[in-house]
């Protein structure tokens, strides 16, 4: 399963001033789960709008099955199911209309299975979008972008201000795409617990630029926080190589780095430091580690 | 089937879930011939990958724990694996060595301690024995 679904080359856009984009590569394979992490005007949403065709690539190049989005967005956007971050619906229908006006676009409408959507959603069919709660509209959104069984599954911001209950109903949506073969979900998040629960890859974006873009498990292998003691208190953080933030001070520093964890030992041992404890930092840490001010020394 | 996941402490969620199929195995909440839940199922419930899951049935059976018939499921082995032998063993020997730790703070010399456990089960059979 080489086959790349996405392809985004050295993507980069400007608003006026702003770099929103900063040569952006990445590629997403099919059948696999990517989580997008970064804060709040990242260039998450920015990103996502190019792969919808949305945005026209100005610098680089990007690929969707193999399509321009913008060239070709009937054989791209008929087969994926987007998930808007600020649910864009037509206020003025009602559910049953949604669903209705939305089928005409898509000639793989399931019926049957948006009905079975809408009755596990709770959704009245003669209910205003307009009169809907904030959860039971992204649950509205979720069905019309599930229920012509996407090729792949683009959510932005799926979770954000929602209940548990609804972002169960969300990672649930996402887990039963994926599980079925060949399926290929894309999602952003600034929540990286859901992330981790639930992403084979990660790509993480810090004010336009890709900081980091691996399978989750290799991620979590390269990373380690590790607890260093010193028989003599320290003035400073002590400074490895691959350190990414230190914290701590006068005899015991805690670090989270990058790297190899034999080379790690070896090179603390180097400068007198004893490691008195050794794991694996949360997904949520390696990203404040590398988005933060890179080392408070 | 109770499993609880934690993305704290650094344990892959995979193996997390092989261990405690594993346990629930050897201490026999889980007997051989038992059907696990489907991929997707568990996936759902823990709210996870389902690559995850996969790889943690993989796991198991790769180890003699889970057999996968063909289109039917995935279950519990028969016949008792020699792991799950093994993982009782080592479930056991946590408790002992909680308990030996134990005696020793509290000055109870292992002779002492033996005694005592052939006491108690004495003890406990004849209850058991009553009712």
């Amino acid at each position: 399963m080489s086959e790349n679904v996405i392809e985004v080359r050295n993507l980069s856009r400007n608003f006026g001033d702003t770099r929103a984009l900063d040569d952006v590569t990445l590629d997403v394979s099919r059948g696999i789960v990517f989580g997008l992490v970064g804060e709040n005007g990242a260039g998450k949403t920015t990103l996502i709008k190019h792969l919808l065709g949305l945005f026209r690539a100005k610098s680089g190049s990007v690929r969707v099955f193999g399509l321009d989005p913008v060239k070709d967005p009937v054989g791209v956007l008929g087969r994926i199911g987007y998930l808007s971050e600020e649910r864009d619906l037509p206020d003025w229908m009602r559910v049953q209309e949604l669903m209705n006006y939305t089928e005409a676009f898509y000639p793989k409408w399931d019926e049957g299975f948006a009905e079975e959507l809408r009755k596990m959603f709770e959704l009245a069919p003669k209910e205003k979008i307009k009169n809907l709660s904030r959860g039971k509209r992204a649950q509205a959104g979720l069905m019309i972008a599930l229920a012509h069984r996407p090729d792949l599954l683009l959510l932005d911001e799926p979770s954000s201000g929602l209940d548990p209950v609804v972002r169960q109903d969300i990672l649930g949506a996402i887990i039963r795409t994926v599980a079925d073969e060949g399926r290929t979900v894309f999602f952003s998040s600034h929540l990286l617990d859901e992330v981790e629960r639930v992403a084979d890859h990660v790509a993480m974006i810090h004010e336009g630029r890709m900081v980091l873009c691996a399978a989750l498990e290799k991620i979590k292998e390269n990373h380690r926080t590790i607890v260093l003691q010193f028989d003599e208190p320290r003035p400073a953080a002590p400074d490895l190589p691959g350190v990414l933030r230190a914290t701590g001070e006068g005899r015991e520093w805690t670090l989270l780095c990058e790297g190899n964890a034999g080379d790690i030992k070896k090179a603390a041992e180097g400068i007198g430091g004893r490691i008195i404890e050794d794991s694996i930092p949360s997904l949520e840490e390696i990203f404040v580690s590398r988005v933060k001010s890179r080392k408070h020394i | 089937m109770r499993i609880r996941i934690s993305l704290q402490g650094g344990v892959p969620v995979y193996l997390q879930i092989a261990n405690q199929i594993k346990y629930l195995a050897a201490s026999r909440r889980f007997l051989p011939g038992d059907q696990l839940p489907s991929v997707r199922k568990l996936a759902e419930e823990l709210v996870i990958n389902p690559n995850t899951v996969a790889r943690a049935y993989r796991e198991l059976e790769n180890e003699g724990v889970l057999v996968t018939r063909r289109g039917a499921g995935v279950y519990v082995s028969e016949g008792g694996s020699p792991l799950a032998k093994k993982e009782r063993r080592r479930i056991l020997s946590e408790r002992i060595d909680m308990l030996l730790t134990e005696a020793g703070h509290l000055n109870v010399n292992l002779e002492d301690l033996m005694d005592l456990i052939g006491e108690r089960n004495k003890i406990l059979k004849e209850k058991e024995k009553k009712s």
